[in-house]
């Protein structure tokens, strides 16, 4: 038995009036899209999974294309949870974002969530023009409540004009590479996460490097753009974290 | 340590195992594919994106640099001249070394060994330096990743073999938040013990 392929699409464009259109706006199998109010020339698009997964087997796959000028919030409704299935094998989530000159992209879903016995691939590669903004969060909380975490791997890519300013894979959970657990990497913290804004003007003017609170630092890249990285006892501290260095980035 | 991760040999242990897993792979790889022949700017340019933590990647550069003075010196040869001219400041220590080796007629793999094991030799000795853990305690962690080292060294010769054909994307990207974390925090103390 062979898992669900789905590919949901989202195309941004600058509507000339001030706005943002959205010429293209596909879900997919279980993978619903919801134009949500927009404020200002920006749309709003949320996630919605319309079913259980990714389970074993799964391939979903999200594309959004911002093109020049235009402006687009991506949200999520709720966590995503990997599930085992009963198709044996990895199930793999590709995120595939493009943002053209001057537009700018906020993709900020909720958790994704590995559960005890699921083993989930997360590829996401971000492709900004020169003078592109992104503000693009990512949360892995291993395991629900009191339990243990499934296998989950992912790599975050984001290159700017074609080079790469950040090249990131976190492999965690059963059959990961040893250590993953220890002071070394994740330290018994049981929730992980990454903010990455990419702002032009942060060529010109590096912003400092900082420490947030316990577990969370703003790290400029060697590029127009800094990463927060944060670990924290559960997804709720993690966004804390995360919130709080927003905060202090803008 | 400060921060209470790393008491003794058990902890020392996944730690060196982490390390080894994610910034030991990358660096392996960096300099299998260095030797190899890969564009040593291009291998730069990736291991900043592989080092988010700005003091990690300026003590790697300042290592990168000692260790060009001491290849340089050793087995002059062009392709190390037209790097340090390229990188004033120092390249990355793993492009260097991979360099420094292809100088010295060496393998992909030794190299990769080199790298490998400094990321868990570095952390063995200051462990036994800064809470005096038995000599022979951070030895023993050593002998048992050993066979980790062997495995990561072979995974970064594969890694490096496909960057020739592929280009710098197929280099791994395995990474460790709180060795960035630890490398920021640290960076913010008034008193610093170590660079790297």
């Amino acid at each position: 038995m062979s898992g669900v392929r789905a590919t949901a699409r989202i195309v941004a464009r600058d509507d000339g009036r001030g706005g943002t259109a959205l010429p293209v706006l596909e879900g997919d199998g279980p993978i619903a899209l919801r134009r949500t109010r927009g404020s200002g020339a920006e749309a709003r698009v949320m996630l919605v999974g319309a079913m259980s997964g990714p389970l074993g087997g799964d391939e979903f796959a999200v594309e959004a294309e911002v093109e020049s000028g235009a402006r687009l919030r991506v949200g999520s409704s709720a966590a995503t949870i990997a599930l085992p299935g009963q198709a044996k094998g990895e199930a793999r989530y590709d995120v595939r974002l493009h943002v053209g000159d001057g537009g700018e992209l906020e993709w900020l879903p909720e958790q994704l969530i590995s559960a005890q016995g699921s083993d989930l691939y997360v590829r996401t590669r971000v492709e900004l023009g020169g003078t592109a903004r992104l503000v693009l969060r990512e949360e892995q909380v291993l395991g629900r409540v009191g339990e243990q975490p499934g296998r989950l791997s992912s790599r975050l890519t984001v290159c700017v004009e074609g080079r790469a300013l950040l090249d990131q894979e976190l492999a965690c959970g059963p059959g990961a590479p040893g250590g993953w657990d220890g002071p070394a990497v994740l330290g018994g913290h049981r929730a992980v996460g990454q903010l990455v804004v990419v702002r032009p003007e942060f060529g010109m003017e590096p912003m400092a490097a900082r420490v947030v609170g316990e577990g969370a630092v703003v790290m400029p890249l060697a590029g127009p753009a800094v990463l927060v990285s944060a670990v924290a006892a559960d997804a709720l501290r993690l966004r804390r974290l995360l919130d709080e260095a927003l905060a202090a980035v803008a | 340590m400060k921060a209470g991760r790393i008491t003794g040999a058990a902890s020392l242990e996944a730690f060196c195992r982490g390390r080894l897993h994610t910034a030991g792979l990358v660096s392996a790889s960096l300099a299998a594919a260095a030797v190899l022949g890969v564009d040593p700017a291009a291998l730069d340019a990736a291991a900043d994106a592989r080092t988010p933590s700005p003091a990690l990647r300026i003590a790697g550069r300042k290592l990168g640099r000692q260790l060009m003075r001491a290849a340089r010196a050793t087995w002059p040869l062009g392709e190390l001249e037209a790097l340090a001219r390229e990188f004033p400041k120092g390249a990355h220590q793993p492009v260097v070394l991979g360099l420094a080796a292809r100088a010295a007629g060496l393998e992909a793999v030794d190299a990769a060994y080199c790298a490998a094991y400094e990321s868990v030799s570095g952390p063995a000795s200051a462990t036994v330096r800064l809470l005096s853990l038995d000599p022979f305690d951070a030895t023993g962690v050593l002998a048992r990743v050993a066979p980790e080292v062997d495995r990561v060294a072979d995974r970064a010769v594969e890694a490096a073999r496909r960057v020739v054909d592929g280009g710098v994307d197929a280099l791994p990207a395995a990474s460790a938040p709180l060795l960035e974390i630890s490398a920021e925090v640290h960076a913010a103390w008034a008193v610093r013990l170590f660079a790297s």
